[in-house]
């Protein structure tokens, strides 16, 4: 597989056209990391010029700030965004959507001013400027539904994009009962994959794998390495693994186009 | 002797117009007890926002029949109390009925009136009929009982109360039928009265006087309910966040802390960075305490109309988590009242051994986010209860490393190998040579 770095292109004299950031989901959950190689497949499909900062690249700081460690954030964030100064990084491409907002909104009052999108906004750009097609392929008049993931839907507004690309698929997409501004968190966000959660009656991702299974679809798709991990169990619990997948956006195109 | 009627009237209106006032003094100086927080760029913006999600109601009607239904009361009450230019002229002056040498107009102005408050009265009947029969869940949460139950019970009869004597004071009023325009409604009324003059005279001029102290006494009650909002939201929505929801504010003492860690040229053998030197104490990270809180989440906390939209949403509360960000609202409107008394009492703020954390709002509450944003789309005044939290949880992290025992360690593993798990920052490519 054709990964670059930024330290390799650096060498070359090249300064490609992204920085793909991979996050430290992308980079070390088993899950996450087959989204993390679907993408790649994508992009060298597509001819984009890009690179990874590699073993230079470290955690955003998003989930000690959601904790409220502020401390361990801003120490994180300096780190990134010196390393990616010196790079002189313009443009940054990542498929979790906490890396996204972070990065996005968080980095520029640290000094860090980049470009940044979510892995479906570049792809649908991809797709807009034709240097890429999707087709159907096997996915062809399945039904598929969509999890707003919350830090791309309601905290950056990012809901017609992955929806664009799903369609592309020639499938059948139905939309939950909660979705777009409406949609309900998996229960990751904020911190809350990496504990228990509170004393309640019941998992947040049960409750939203249920919105899922009303609309009876065949697969559920997602854009956020974490929304898929609770969805993956949510979806586990019902016992309803071998009839609904759980896939990244950049899987279902990947698999469409058998790259 | 004649002029004892107004002379009544004027001692009424000073003495709730005055009482009012003082509470508007108060309730100002609560909310400037928040942290400074600049919210006067892109006043276009802001402006627009408020013409349309408070004036215009935008956000109400994401939930349709309680949104048309606020708006005709909303609407209703606004008109109806054109009146009340009226009743105040005529209450001073000994004046009866002076604008209506409009003569057809004045007949239209009244009719419309007349029409709107049968229409509030009808509204706010089912508003109660939606508390207390259907018993909508988002008014029987926890954080609903005692005071918060009754204060949304009262307003709605207030609001009947205001609008039957207004309809009787028209009825009763023998000129007025007399005209027999502008009074579609209070036509009805007047068949049911007696019909002795002297009787009607009696009921006109008492439900005339109750009415406008009733308009009075709810001006006055507006302080201590959740009724403020009616004038809050339009304060509220204009200071209201316009960044992306997912923009978390960079804590800006902390920036400083760190930029001088970073920074190779700085001396490591200099004394630390010094404590704000004008307040003498260093400053505190987060909050723990409703005055830690910026002034927009303290107006935030008066704005707040109690309708539960947002704890209706919230995953935390729907999977029966202990948190509630209209509660976690509330707790800071309560708690800021308290420390307000203290400082009428005392002159200036008494430790009285209470703070808002803990002693309002848990621990247990504040670990259940998942920062969603939920809460802060579905608002229809723009409140943001996830700030406060995130405020609160800072304060927990930073001043009294209090988090749960996972993530500190997650923390530690962001801070010494750059993942919450623990994985070699030297493996961070390995996958592309895996299958
Ligand atoms: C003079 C003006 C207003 C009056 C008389 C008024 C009256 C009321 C009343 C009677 C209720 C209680 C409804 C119930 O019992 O369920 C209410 C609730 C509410 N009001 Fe107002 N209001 C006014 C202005 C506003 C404005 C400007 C806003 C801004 C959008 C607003 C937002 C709300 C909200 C969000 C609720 C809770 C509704 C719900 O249960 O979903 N109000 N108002
Ligand atoms: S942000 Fe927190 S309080 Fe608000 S709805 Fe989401 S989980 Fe609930
Ligand atoms: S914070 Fe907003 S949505 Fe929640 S109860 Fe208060 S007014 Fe309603």
């Amino acid at each position: 597989m054709n990964v670059p770095t930024m330290a390799e292109m650096m060498a070359q004299g090249k300064q490609p056209e992204v920085l793909f950031w991979v996050g430290c989901a992308g980079s070390f959950d088993d899950r996450a990391k087959k989204i993390t190689k679907a993408f790649v497949k994508i992009l060298n499909k597509a001819n984009v010029e890009f690179a990874v900062l590699g073993t230079e690249e470290s955690c955003t700081g998003d989930p000690a700030k959601r904790a409220g460690n502020e401390f361990v954030f801003q120490m994180q964030a300096m780190t990134n965004i010196e390393i990616m100064n010196a790079y002189e990084v313009k443009k940054i491409v990542t498929a979790c959507p906490h890396c996204f907002n972070t990065i996005k909104n968080e980095y520029p009052g640290l000094g860090g001013n980049y470009e940044v999108m979510h892995h479906t906004q570049f792809l649908k750009t991809l797709l807009d400027e034709g240097k890429m097609t999707i087709e159907g392929g096997s996915y062809k008049g399945k039904r598929i539904t969509f999890h707003d993931p919350c830090y791309l839907g309601r905290a950056n507004e990012v809901y017609e994009a992955p929806r664009d690309l799903i369609q592309k698929l020639e499938v059948e997409l139905v939309e939950m009962k909660r979705c777009r501004i409406n949609g309900l968190c998996c229960g990751a966000g904020g911190a809350q994959m990496f504990k228990e959660p509170e004393k309640g009656n019941k998992d947040i991702n049960i409750e939203r794998t249920e919105d899922a299974l009303e609309v009876k679809p065949e697969i559920i798709a997602t854009g956020c390495p974490f929304c898929n991990t609770m969805m993956t169990d949510g979806v586990k619990v019902k016992e309803q693994e071998n009839e609904i997948e759980v896939l990244d956006i950049a899987e279902l195109i990947a698999n469409a186009e058998e790259l | 002797m004649q002029y004892i009627p107004n002379i009544l009237f004027a001692i009424l209106l000073v003495v709730g117009i005055g009482y009012f006032t003082r509470n508007v003094k108060k309730l100002i100086r609560n909310i400037k007890l928040g942290k400074p927080l600049d919210r006067s760029d892109n006043s276009n913006l802001r402006w627009k926002n408020m013409i349309n999600i408070a004036l215009g109601q935008s956000k109400m009607v994401r939930r349709p029949i309680a949104g048309i239904l606020h708006i005709i009361v909303y609407v209703g009450f606004i008109i109806i109390n054109i009146e009340v230019l009226e009743i105040v002229v005529d209450g001073l002056f000994g004046t009866h009925r002076i604008l209506s040498f409009l003569g057809g107009f004045y007949s239209f102005l009244i009719g419309s009136f007349e029409i709107l408050a049968l229409l509030v009265i009808v509204s706010v009947t089912i508003f109660w009929i939606r508390r207390n029969v259907v018993k909508l869940k988002r008014f029987w949460n926890k954080e609903m009982k005692g005071w918060p139950k009754e204060d949304g019970n009262l307003i709605l009869y207030i609001e009947t109360v205001l609008m039957v004597l207004f309809l009787t004071m028209n009825a009763s009023d023998v000129h007025f039928q007399e005209m027999h325009a502008g009074n579609p409604i209070s036509r009805f009324i007047a068949d049911i009265l007696p019909s002795n003059p002297d009787t009607l005279h009696i009921i006109e001029r008492v439900t005339w006087w109750l009415h406008i102290a009733g308009i009075l006494f709810f001006l006055n009650y507006l302080y201590f309910s959740k009724h403020l909002h009616i004038l809050l939201a339009f304060p509220n929505t204009y200071y209201a966040n316009l960044e992306p929801k997912g923009k978390f504010k960079n804590n800006e003492t902390v920036k400083k802390e760190v930029e001088m860690m970073m920074d190779p040229s700085a001396d490591p053998f200099a004394a630390p960075a010094e404590p704000t030197e004008e307040e003498g104490e260093p400053e505190k990270f987060g909050a723990s305490d409703a005055t830690d809180l910026s002034w927009v989440s303290l107006m935030n906390a008066y704005t707040c109309t109690e309708c539960g939209r947002c704890t209706s949403v919230c995953p935390a509360n729907q999977t029966g988590k202990e948190l509630s960000p209209r509660a976690i609202m509330m707790k800071t409107r309560d708690r800021m009242e308290e420390i307000g008394k203290n400082i009428d009492k005392n002159g200036s703020f008494q430790d009285d051994g209470k703070q808002l954390l803990n002693d309002y709002i848990t621990p247990e509450e504040l670990w259940a986010c998942t920062s969603c944003n939920a809460c802060v789309e579905e608002c229809p005044v723009n409140i943001d209860p996830l700030s406060i939290i995130m405020e609160m949880r800072q304060y927990l992290v930073m001043e009294q490393s209090a988090a749960p025992q996972e993530l500190n360690l997650m923390m530690t593993n962001v801070e010494n190998n750059g993942a919450p798990w623990q994985y070699n920052q030297m493996d961070r490519l390995n996958w592309k040579d895996e299958d």
